[in-house]
């Protein structure tokens, strides 16, 4: 049965949406606890014929995963109605253009900014005529121009709200040992966990003599990929590490750290590895090049598609509620499976935040290494 | 996968990359150094303390080591006094009786010799007296012979009864 749903799908595949597809299969796949055999059938036959449930709980999703120009807590689909606030757009276009995303009105109209018109279609801002025309190529892409965006959309305002709060938490902690030896309060919780930080993931990986230079870093990002990865597990619908433009800086972060850290072993054994025959040195040459970027590349993929993911699958498990007929039956299967995916999530936020720095710890820690003697890369990752 | 390209957030990526590197500048300054220094000074103090406990608890035994050889020692020497006062007072025993011996024997040498030469005068003496006392009584014997036989034997007789050898 799963294999006819996925040949089913296959055209949509062609739009290469991996996320829409994984969703619609466990939608798909998890609402056979129902009676019906086919998604189409299935609405056909249930009573309320003018809600296209499936497709709305997948654009739904859809839309929760993707960042927006307005933070938007909860919409009221009968009436239209939006709650939530704007935040400011800014676009640069014959000069730099600032103004609310409430212009917009949630997409649905042309904002005009200084005599230009611009247009949100699928997430993009678009310049437009007064109308509003957009014109698409044969594959669906709107071919309007897009203007320069830099907007404080939803995921960079969740930053710098995950920023100011880890600004208080750590800032209060250091504080706090101006005037005793143990912190009390939230410093007690806070503590142990930068100490774990330092104890297990930078000294075992960097070394005890190097570790210090690092310590910014990692405790940044692990505390912050940490707090947004809980963040998104909040009602607040955020989805920050599960974009892949936020992963991708951090993994670019780890990325450069390594690379202007590197000793001269660190380089030595990517240009002109020892001990090997000469011709395996020129072959190597290219592969450990490559090596330096599958590394972060692993960093930033493994993140991204671990937050999405679970973000995809607790949302389809809830929508289980809204695409089900028999309520009595599969409401509490929902609520019993949202809530065991929850606490492996809860664990999961944390064990991504843990392996991105314990990963950056181990790259900085190969790129710094000191060899005492040739191929001695074992004992340090021990 | 071409999606995720085409969609890639530059905006949020600029941003992002903005706010982490401000982000990192300020936790470091006003949160980990701090608070890594502080650990780190608290860590010290612990080691410290502990190395100073240590060092207090090998003092210890070291006094206590020290004691118990002084408590040795000095039993050795007690022991060592009592041995060496068991021999002067065997010694002295032992030397006494020997001189004791000695002063007896001259003792009884002397009164040996003393009753030797006591005995020597006594029997001069006794020879002297018999020797007088015979005279007497020859002289007796010769005065009464003349007259009666019998007399003469009594008198000789009674004469020898009186005359007892001391």
């Amino acid at each position: 049965m799963h294999r006819n749903l996925k040949t089913e799908i296959l055209p949509e595949m062609q739009k290469g949406n991996i996320v829409k597809i994984l969703l619609f299969c466990l939608v798909a796949s998890i609402s056979f606890s129902g009676n019906a055999n086919d998604p189409q059938e299935h609405q056909a036959e249930g009573g309320t014929p003018h809600i296209d449930t499936k497709t709305e709980v997948q654009n739904y999703i859809d839309h929760h995963l993707q960042d927006a120009y307005d933070f938007t807590l909860w919409t009221d689909s009968e009436t239209g109605e939006h709650v939530g606030f704007p935040l400011p757009v800014i676009l640069i276009d014959e000069g730099l253009k600032i103004f609310s995303s409430s212009r917009f009105h949630h997409g649905e109209s042309v904002a005009e900014v200084e005599g230009n018109y611009y247009k949100i279609h699928h997430n993009t801002i678009y310049k437009t005529n007064v109308a509003g025309d957009l014109s698409f190529d044969e594959e669906h892409h709107a071919t309007n121009e897009k203007p320069l965006d830099f907007s404080i959309t939803k995921n960079v305002f969740t930053i710098l709200l995950t920023c100011i709060l880890l600004f208080l938490l750590f800032g209060s902690l250091a504080r706090s040992y101006r005037h005793k030896e143990i912190p009390t309060g939230i410093g007690r919780v806070l503590e142990p966990l930068v100490l774990y930080v330092r104890d297990d993931i930078a000294i075992p990986n960097i070394g005890e003599k190097k570790y210090r230079k690092f310590m910014g870093f990692l405790l940044t990002v692990f505390f912050f990929v940490w707090v947004l990865n809980l963040l998104g597990m909040t009602p607040l619908g955020v989805n920050v590490t599960g974009n892949i433009a936020i992963t991708a800086c951090l993994a670019l972060f780890t990325y450069l750290i390594t690379q202007f850290s590197g000793t001269k072993d660190y380089w030595k054994h990517i240009f002109w590895m020892p001990g090997v025959p000469i011709l395996m040195k020129i072959i190597l040459i290219p592969i450990e090049l490559l090596g330096t970027l599958t590394k972060p590349f692993a960093l930033m993929v493994r993140l991204f598609a671990n937050i999405t993911a679970g973000h995809v699958v607790i949302m389809s498990l809830i929508a289980l509620i809204f695409v089900t007929d028999n309520l009595v039956m599969d409401g509490p299967i929902s609520i019993f499976l949202t809530l065991f995916i929850s606490v492996i999530e809860l664990l999961v936020a944390f064990l991504q935040a843990y392996i991105f720095t314990m990963l950056s710890a181990l790259f900085i820690g190969l790129a710094v290494e000191e060899h005492d003697h040739e191929h001695s890369e074992t004992n340090e990752i021990v | 996968m071409e999606k995720l390209i085409q969609d890639f957030a530059y905006g949020l990526f600029f941003w992002q990359a903005l706010i982490l590197l401000v982000l990192i500048f300020l936790l470091r300054k006003y949160a980990w150094r701090p608070v890594l220094d502080s650990l780190d000074k608290r860590e010290e103090g612990i080691k410290d303390a502990l190395q100073s406990a240590e060092n207090a608890r090998k003092e210890m035994e070291n006094l206590q080591a020290d004691n118990e050889k002084l408590l040795r020692e000095a039993r050795e020497e007690r022991d060592s006094i009592i041995k060496e006062a068991r021999q002067i007072k065997e010694k002295m025993i032992s030397d006494a009786s020997t001189e004791a011996e000695e002063k007896a024997n001259n003792i009884i040498v002397k009164a040996q010799e003393t009753i030797k030469t006591e005995k020597q005068a006594a029997v001069a003496e006794i020879k002297a007296q018999v020797a007088n006392l015979s005279i007497e009584i020859a002289e007796k014997v010769v005065q009464k012979e003349l007259d009666n036989k019998e007399d003469q034997m009594k008198l000789v007789d009674g004469m020898l009864d009186n005359v007892k050898l001391n």
